[in-house]
Formats: structure tokens, sequence, C-alpha cells
């Protein structure tokens, strides 16, 4: 009733090949770039900005860029954080070595660069799967963070080991880095970027490349029977992947926290992005989004939770709490519908289509 | 067991070449220490160390043998059993009793894993088991330090920590070690006696090697697998008592996990044998590569060097040292 793919005539190839086809969802995608463009930055204040939608803006990418490797090529991978940290000293780097250089073509090197090591690290692929691959990524995401803090170079010898975005601007004076930027101004430059990546993922998923990852995800070997090239199909999924990590990483450096050392990319980090896609739906760009957003404010919602109830618990049980509460809830969510909330939201999309019949 | 030539080579070039390697690097490089009881104290302390990342990898094997799960809880059922243990001992009760008191909470553990999680998961892909694992681990690490509190605790077994002097006083060596890595042998021999000739021994190996077939003999698969996640519980129980009792009992612990991955990468992921040779080659090569070549690239090498071992292994020989060679057909 409320949902329906029936009655739309298309009359050229354009409007068959469209991403959206149905006008219905044309619409919904419209009023959601409206409300994150528009909306979020008349209504929300810069607590929301810079605490709450732009962590989710900056995990939502590494996301999609694990759910690319993972997701739809089928190449588990726990370097997640590695890479990340790849982007965010490789934009420090260039940041600083070149002054006068635009924010955006240090971004994109940084994320150019983070796809070589990528690459790199996406040749023990070949000859190893599953649990195996992870450990073999496990060993990227421990070199990478130790080389980042054994060697001074990479953090132009800081005697802390952080590194502090220096200030750089878009356009003329509009400053998204450094203390003179002001959160919308980020939250904006994140938006545009966090857009324009995903609407890429979203055409290469479904073009060849896309479609070869998805034959390798679901049988290597028939894949390469009909004639998939093996090696550079899997190291084309780490290079994008690492790319979308990179790119996350120098965003969360840059643009978020604004200064950052090695450790916020530990093992943790890609295991929360691991998390995200998992409870998100694994090999889905919806679900890079939604997982990103449920484990960015179910802590948060944990932590206010007690004082709601007006409990006040000490800190460190909170944060054990949280640690339970976020375990119980993987395994829910595992058991109730281990294709993570893309397929609930598949599952209402069918529903309202029924709507008010059963079936 | 039939152990291919293969495999004998490869254990005596890994050995051969962490002597080569260090002795190499001595002769021709400044700032390496080099002697040979120096070598044979620091290579005897990476061995009884790797004792310990064997016990821990014990754990995963049995589990993945009997039911195909990658149990990446293990390191948090590590740091449960040795935080519950402290915390039966600080409440008065002797050690003995604390300790048969946790295997009980262990098998409990077991018992509730399988009731509410994997009866759940039964025919989900390899992924979805492992994420639940994950999910485990979670609730444990956090379930063990609400219920005793985060602070480091000490577990105290009344074994000194003294170094002593060996083979006419030219190799120090750590009594503690020595006595764990007794009692890790203990254990792996007790286990492979306990496969080999009790019934539910022999039940666990028919599982491992196929479901049905087992299923279809009258196996109860889930009692199987409560019996084995109860194993499992008790090899993490020794190893946080070891553990526990060298570090303290902190959330580090549960991190020792970690560790045993590349050793079961080099042991194979099905092999009880295989985690215990890759335990020691890892704990060896790493104390070795830290102390005699770590000073040439800056230090700290003790983070990664066992994945990259691994890793490089992997290239070479993909199923493990005593890994079953999967050949995979369309």
């Amino acid at each position: 009733m409320f949902y329906r793919e029936a009655g739309v005539f298309k009359t050229s190839y354009a409007a068959d090949q469209a991403l959206l086809t149905i006008p219905q969802d044309r619409r919904f995608m419209a009023v959601i770039l409206a409300i994150a463009f528009i909306g979020i930055p008349i209504t929300a204040n810069d607590y929301w900005l810079s605490a709450i939608m732009m962590p989710f803006l900056v995990l939502s990418l590494a996301a999609l860029g694990l759910n690319i490797l993972t997701g739809y090529a089928g190449q588990l991978s726990l370097g997640t954080g590695g890479f990340m940290a790849t982007g965010a000293f490789a934009a420090y780097k260039l940041a600083t070595a070149f002054p006068d250089l635009n924010i955006i073509p240090v971004i994109l090197i940084a994320g150019l660069i983070t796809t070589a090591v990528g690459i790199l690290f996406g040749i023990p692929s070949l000859r190893i799967k599953g649990f195996y691959l992870a450990v073999a990524t496990l060993a990227a995401q421990f070199f990478l963070i130790w080389m980042f803090n054994k060697f001074g170079w990479f953090t132009n010898y800081s005697a802390s080991g952080v590194i502090d975005a220096p200030p750089r601007a878009v356009f003329a004076d509009i400053y998204v880095t450094g203390t003179e930027a002001t959160p919308l101004a980020k939250y904006l430059f994140t938006l545009t970027v966090v857009v324009v990546l995903t609407l890429l993922a979203k055409n290469l998923v479904r073009s060849h490349i896309g479609r070869a990852w998805m034959a390798i995800r679901d049988m290597d070997v028939a894949a390469e029977i009909i004639g998939i090239p093996m090696l550079a199909t899997k190291l084309k999924a780490f290079a994008v992947s690492a790319f979308y990590c990179g790119v996350a990483g120098a965003l969360w450096a840059f643009l978020y926290t604004g200064a950052v050392e090695p450790l916020a990319f530990d093992v943790n980090r890609s295991f929360q992005v691991l998390f995200m896609i998992i409870i998100g739906g694994l090999g889905s760009i919806l679900g890079a989004f939604l997982g990103a957003a449920f484990i960015v404010l179910l802590p948060i919602l944990l932590n206010n939770a007690p004082g709601l109830i007006g409990l006040t618990l000490p800190t460190d049980l909170v944060s054990h709490i949280e640690f339970m509460v976020f375990g119980a809830l993987i395994i829910f969510f595992l058991i109730v519908e281990p294709h993570g909330l893309a397929r609930l939201w598949a599952i209402t999309k069918e529903k309202l289509r029924r709507w008010p019949f059963p079936y | 067991m039939k152990v291919e030539r293969d495999v004998i080579a490869i254990i005596f070039a890994a050995f051969g070449l962490m002597a080569l390697v260090p002795w190499v690097a001595g002769q021709t490089l400044d700032g390496v220490f080099f002697t040979w009881p120096f070598f044979f104290e620091v290579a005897i302390g990476g061995l009884l160390s790797g004792v310990m990342y064997s016990l821990v990898a014990l754990g995963f094997v049995l589990i993945f043998k009997a039911s195909g799960v990658f149990n990446f809880a293990q390191g948090a059922m590590v740091l449960f059993a040795a935080l519950t243990l402290v915390g039966f001992n600080e409440a008065g009760l002797p050690m003995w009793a604390a300790i048969v008191m946790t295997l009980g909470v262990m098998v409990i553990q077991a018992l509730l894993i399988e009731r509410l999680v994997l009866r759940h998961l039964i025919n989900q892909e390899h992924i979805i088991l492992f994420m639940a694992t994950i999910g485990i681990a979670y609730f444990l690490d956090g379930f063990g330090q609400t219920l005793w509190g985060s602070e480091v605790k000490m577990l105290d077994l009344g074994i000194s920590q003294q170094p002593g002097f060996y083979f006419n006083g030219t190799i120090l060596i750590n009594d503690f070690d020595l006595i764990a890595a007794a009692i890790a042998g203990a254990l792996v021999i007790f286990l492979a006696l306990f496969f080999q000739y009790t019934a539910i021994g022999r039940a666990l190996r028919a599982v491992a090697d196929d479901h049905q077939a087992a299923l279809s003999v009258g196996i109860a698969l889930n009692r199987i697998w409560v019996i084995v996640w109860a194993v499992a519980g008790g090899v993490g129980l020794v190893a946080g008592i070891l553990w526990g009792s060298k570090l303290g009992v902190q959330f580090s612990l549960a991190l020792v996990a970690l560790k045993a991955l590349p050793v079961l990468i080099l042991g194979g992921f099905t092999s009880v044998p295989g985690a215990i040779i890759g335990g020691l080659i890892i704990g060896a090569g790493e104390k070795i590569a830290e102390v005699f070549i770590a000073p040439l690239l800056g230090g700290g090498i003790e983070d990664w060097f066992a994945y990259m071992l691994a890793l490089a292994f992997l290239i070479v020989r993909p199923q493990g040292l005593f890994g079953e060679k999967i050949i995979e057909r369309v």
C-alpha cells in the first residue's frame, strides 16, 4: 500500500540504470539529504555536531570501506584501524610538508597512500582466506601502529607522539581544520566527502567490479572458472577498501578530533568497525550507516541511561555494564537477524508494500 | 600419528634459523650482544613463555575441532576464570576449594553459552559464529569486572618468582616458568589421554571428524559442545592461574588471546600438538627477535613480530604445520 515498485514506466536506458528507479525512493533520499545538509545544521547545537554527527559520519565511511572488503568481496579484515592510522599520518605528513596544498587533495592523496599500503597487505589474500586472512590483516594492524609509534619522522618528532592538525581552509577563509574551524564547517565538509564517496561506492558495487567481488565472495573457485582474475579482483577490493579507510582516518584526525595519537587506531577500532558492518548488515551500503549509527549512539545512550532514571553509578561500573550490554546486544542481533539492520529495513519495506494484507 | 617429513624439516629449520640469525647479527653488527650462554638463556625463557601461549591456543583448538567455531572468547574466558578464582579466594575459600568452585562456574558458563547462544546459531555461517564469540568475549569481560572489580589483583600460588642458576651457573632461569611449563605439559598429556581413551574423548573426536556421521551413530552434538566448552573453560582456568600469577589478574589477560592467533596459524587450527609446537616456536622466536634483532629497529617489535612470522609462514604453508590440507571442490 505505502511502498510500491509497480507502475514505474521507464522510457530510456538512463532511467533504467538510475540509482533509484522508484519515485518514492528518490523522494525519500531527497528528504534524507535535505535533513542532513539543511535540517541538522539549523537545529543541532555544537555538541551534537561535533560529538555525535562527526564520529558517526567518519566511522560510517570506515565501515563502508570495510564492508566493501568484507561484505562484498568476502575478505575478512581486522586491519581497519591500521589503515585509518595510515590515512591520518599520511595526511599529517602531506599537510605539514606542503603548507600551500588545499585540504581536499591532502585527504585524497592520503587515501591513495593508504591504498598502496592496503594493496601491499592484501597480497597474502591470494593464498589464504577466512580466519587465516584475518590474522594476516592483524599483522598489518599491529605493524602499522608500531611503526607510527616508533619512528619520530611520522609525527615530525613531536615529543608526545600526538599529531595536531594544522589549520587548513577549503576556500579563501572557510577553515575546516584547526582551532578556527567551526563545528558546522567541519560537519558540512565531512558530510560532503561522505556523500560523494557513498555515491561512488554505490555505483562501484553494481558495476562489473562489484559483481566480480560478490562472485568471489560467494564461491572463489567458481568465480575463477568463469574467468574472474582472482589476484586483480581481490587486490582491487583491498585497494578501494583501504582508500575509504584512509580517508576516514584522515577525517578522524583532522576534522573530528583535531589531534590524534596512533593508539586511537588500535585493534579495538578495527573490531568496532567490524561490529558496525555485522550489526548493520554485511554486503550493504545502507548497513554501514545503520551499523555506525547503532554503535556510536549505543554507548552514549548507555552512559546517559542511569542518569535518566535517577541512578548515579561509578564510571568504571558504567563502562563494564556498557561492555556487557554491548556483548549481549551483539549476540541478540545475531540470533534474531544475522543479516543485520539493513535486512530489517528490507523487511519493513516488504511489510509496507503488502499492508494491510498479511501476505 | 604420522608426521610428514616436511613438517620435521620446517621445525628444525625454524629453530636453526633462530640460532643462526642472532649469531650472524652478533658477529657482524655493533650494538648486538651475543654469547652462547646468553643466547640459550633468552631462548629457554622464550620457550617457557611459549608454553603459556600454547595453553591459550589449546583452548581455541579444542573448540575449533569439535564445533568449527573460532572461539574469540578464549581470552575473555581466561580473564573471567582468573577473576572468579581470585574472587572466591578473597572471599575466604582456600585455594583448592576456589579452584573447584571456579571449575564449576566454567561448566555453568559452558552450559549457558550452548543454551543461549550456540543453539540458536546452528547452521549459520562461520563469520556469524565468530562474531557471536566476540559478543561473548565482550559480555564476559564486562561481567567479570562488574562482579569482581577491575583493579589489578595478585594471585599468589606460593611459588618463588626468583630466578635460579642452572648448568653450572651459566644460565639464568625463572623457577616459576619451569613449574608453569611442567603444569602445562601435564595438562597436555592429560588431555591427550582423555581424548584417546575415554568414551567422551572418542565422541569428541568423532564430532571433530564429521558432524553428520557422529549424529547418525547417536552422539548428541549439543552435549558434546557443552563438554568441549567446559574443557576449554578448564584449560582457560589453568592458563588464567599461570598468567595471572605471573602478570597479576587484570584486563590485559584477555589480550593474551590475540597472541594465541599466530600460534594457531603456525600449528594449524585443528591440531593439539600443533598448538604446542607453534607456541614454542612463537615464544622462542619472539624473545630472540626482541633481544637480538629489535635493537636495530628501535625496539618493541614484540607487538607484531609473531604476526609477521605467522604471515610469512602462511604464504609458504597455508594449512599450518599439522593442519589438515583442505581441498575445495566446486
